[in-house]
């Protein structure tokens, strides 16, 4: 029985979250058996991208075998397999985050696309000289370069939310950064290079009661929490396949209905519209008025695959078990003299940045590398968040569901190797 | 499988403890900053020629072990040479970065040669090599140069200056 089966039994017998059998689940994850230098592989680096189980990969094989041809053109049967398979992916994708309707999901080709189709499709639109875009310090390179461009393009601000040292975004600034000139917001859920939990629900809330839509950046949260888009009312939701299972080249925009209708389209082609002449063109309806071209359709299906893989073994099972990896993780990581964690908020997704007294993050990555560990070192594209807490770049272990108790041992003996050699 | 531990032996681990001509370099008539922006590793090259021969030399920054202990021992290595000796051992270190160096055949590298496994960790060669772009670059006054600009002197032919 392969975990995904025995999930799905241990739900419908409605067992508790106290029977997740990581050891059954990583057998669904061919990668997680691979030897790097001779030790196990011991895959920390979730946040970047996380791995695929073998019920999405023969997905795609049975998709690309069996099902494959253009969608939303020919009458053929193919055709039309291929355009009701990519169609149940998108329904997969409303129920995976509560949407109230399919046609508010959009496929993009990641998270860094979805926001840039807000940039031109709502903030061309509605932002111009003198308004005001409220972005946090927090935000990954992707929620803010694009809104500096359109800010130098239409002449507008953007005003930065800061934080404290745990890494918390200071929500009483938050609302102080509010005026007549404030057109939009732009927050992630949950911060790629330090793990906080950001309280969206609440600062959506806030800027709705000033008539501000809000763009929540889920690329972090939508991996390892259950998300309903409903709930937090938020008016863009987006998120990347390739951090939750599914492949790259994937991942949606959730919009609500009536702000996609009023936005212009972002990429002209085929499929986007309903008739073309040299004379005028008529947009097609939401969600294809945002899906110009040929979508990457085993992609899509194959992120299907993986939202449902994930909710069979239950999204709250996989927090759950994150924050117990994230606990011992934390606990071991302070008992280690000239380790500090950057980032120690007190809601946090399973993120551990780290520096280690003396030595720099590229020579812990290399060592761990060679204790079998894979981490990210770097800046993690937030580069705003290095600078505020003076550190050129930390490493970052980021956990997955699939991950053991035993690989965060791994990873402290690696850190205490990484202090040896440096000794 | 490359032996990473290749990397990290004792010599590059003192240079990096205890890294030579670290500091500043007063009235220098020659001087660069390198700037690698994929991990925001900077240092500095600063050198004074007496007559032919490279006469002092400092280099400052923040950055990793490896490019560190480059720098550190690459300036002593070029100390005393003339500018003409400097360049084909710049030459001949990048090649050997990036693994296009025959260690077998004649060459000037000597004790550099604890670089030579940076070559089986593409990432990070660019740590290895950033010393001795920025002492290219200092040699043609270049102010600044990075690991990713498109004028970039670190992407031109070396040693033709």
């Amino acid at each position: 029985m392969t975990a995904i089966q025995s999930a799905l039994r241990s739900r419908s017998t409605s067992a508790p979250a106290s029977t997740f059998d990581v050891e059954r689940i990583r057998v669904d994850f061919p990668i997680l058996a691979l030897e790097v230098g001779g030790k196990p592989l011991v895959y920390l680096d979730n946040a970047a991208s996380s791995q695929m189980p073998r019920q999405v990969i023969d997905r795609l094989v049975r998709y690309q075998a069996t099902q494959h041809a253009n969608i939303n053109r020919a009458v053929h049967y193919l055709s039309e397999t291929a355009t009701s398979e990519y169609e149940n992916a998108r329904r997969r994708l409303q129920r995976f985050i509560g949407a109230r309707e399919e046609r508010e999901v959009i496929f993009t080709s990641g998270t860094t696309d979805a926001i840039n189709l807000v940039m031109h499709g709502y903030g061309r639109k509605f932002i111009g000289a003198g308004d005001e875009i409220i972005l946090s310090t927090l935000e990954h390179h992707s929620n803010i370069v694009p809104w500096q461009m359109l800010a130098e393009e239409k002449g507008a601000t953007i005003r930065v939310v800061p934080i404290n040292d745990a890494g918390e975004l200071l929500i009483g600034e938050y609302e102080k950064l509010f005026n007549a000139h404030t057109k939009f917001v732009g927050v992630t859920h949950v911060s790629n290079a330090l793990g906080t939990i950001n309280p969206v629900k609440h600062m959506t809330a806030f800027a709705h009661a000033r008539g501000v839509p809000v763009l929540v950046d889920g690329a972090q949260a939508a991996p390892h929490m259950k998300v309903d888009v409903q709930d937090l009312d938020c008016d863009f939701y987006a998120f990347s396949g390739h951090k939750l299972c599914g492949p790259t080249g994937i991942g949606i925009l959730y919009g609500k209905a009536a702000l996609l209708e009023r936005m212009q389209p972002f990429k002209g082609g085929g499929d986007m519209i309903l008739s073309v002449t040299f004379e005028q063109t008529t947009y097609n309806t939401i969600p294809h008025k945002f899906e110009a071209g040929t979508p990457p359709i085993a992609a899509a299906i194959g992120l299907g695959a993986a939202v449902d893989y994930l909710s069979a073994i239950g999204m709250e099972a996989i927090a759950a078990h994150e924050l117990d990896l994230l606990d011992y993780a934390t606990e071991q990581i302070n008992g280690i003299p000239g380790v500090r964690i950057i980032g120690t908020a007190g809601k946090k997704a399973a993120v551990l940045s780290f520096t280690v007294d003396g030595v720099h993050p590229h020579d812990v990555g290399t060592l761990l590398n060679q204790e079998g560990v894979a981490v990210r070192t770097g800046h993690h594209c937030a580069q705003p968040v290095m600078q505020r807490f003076r550190v050129p770049a930390t490493s970052r272990a980021s956990f997955a569901f699939y991950n053991t108790l035993a690989e965060v041992d791994a990873l402290i003996a690696g850190i205490r190797t990484v202090q040896k050699v440096f000794a | 499988m490359a032996d990473y531990k290749s990397l990290y032996q004792e010599v590059i681990l003192d240079h990096n403890k205890k890294p030579r001509n670290y500091g500043v370099l007063e009235h220098a008539s020659h001087h660069a900053v390198g700037h690698n922006p994929l991990c925001g590793d900077h240092i500095s090259v600063a050198l004074n020629f007496d007559r032919e021969c490279i006469d002092c030399i400092a280099f400052q920054g923040e950055s990793c072990a490896i490019c560190k202990a480059s720098a550190s021992m690459m300036t002593a290595a070029i100390k005393g040479k003339s500018r003409a000796d400097a360049e084909i051992l710049i030459h001949e270190f990048l090649a050997m970065a990036t693994g296009k160096l025959d260690l077998d055949s004649p060459n000037h590298i000597g004790r550099l040669a604890v670089f030579a496994g940076v070559c089986d960790l593409p990432t990070r060669v660019k740590c290895a090599i950033l010393p001795w772009h920025t002492l290219h670059a200092a040699f043609n006054s270049v102010a600044s140069t990075s690991t990713e600009a498109d004028n970039d002197p670190m992407r031109a032919p070396i040693g033709n200056a």
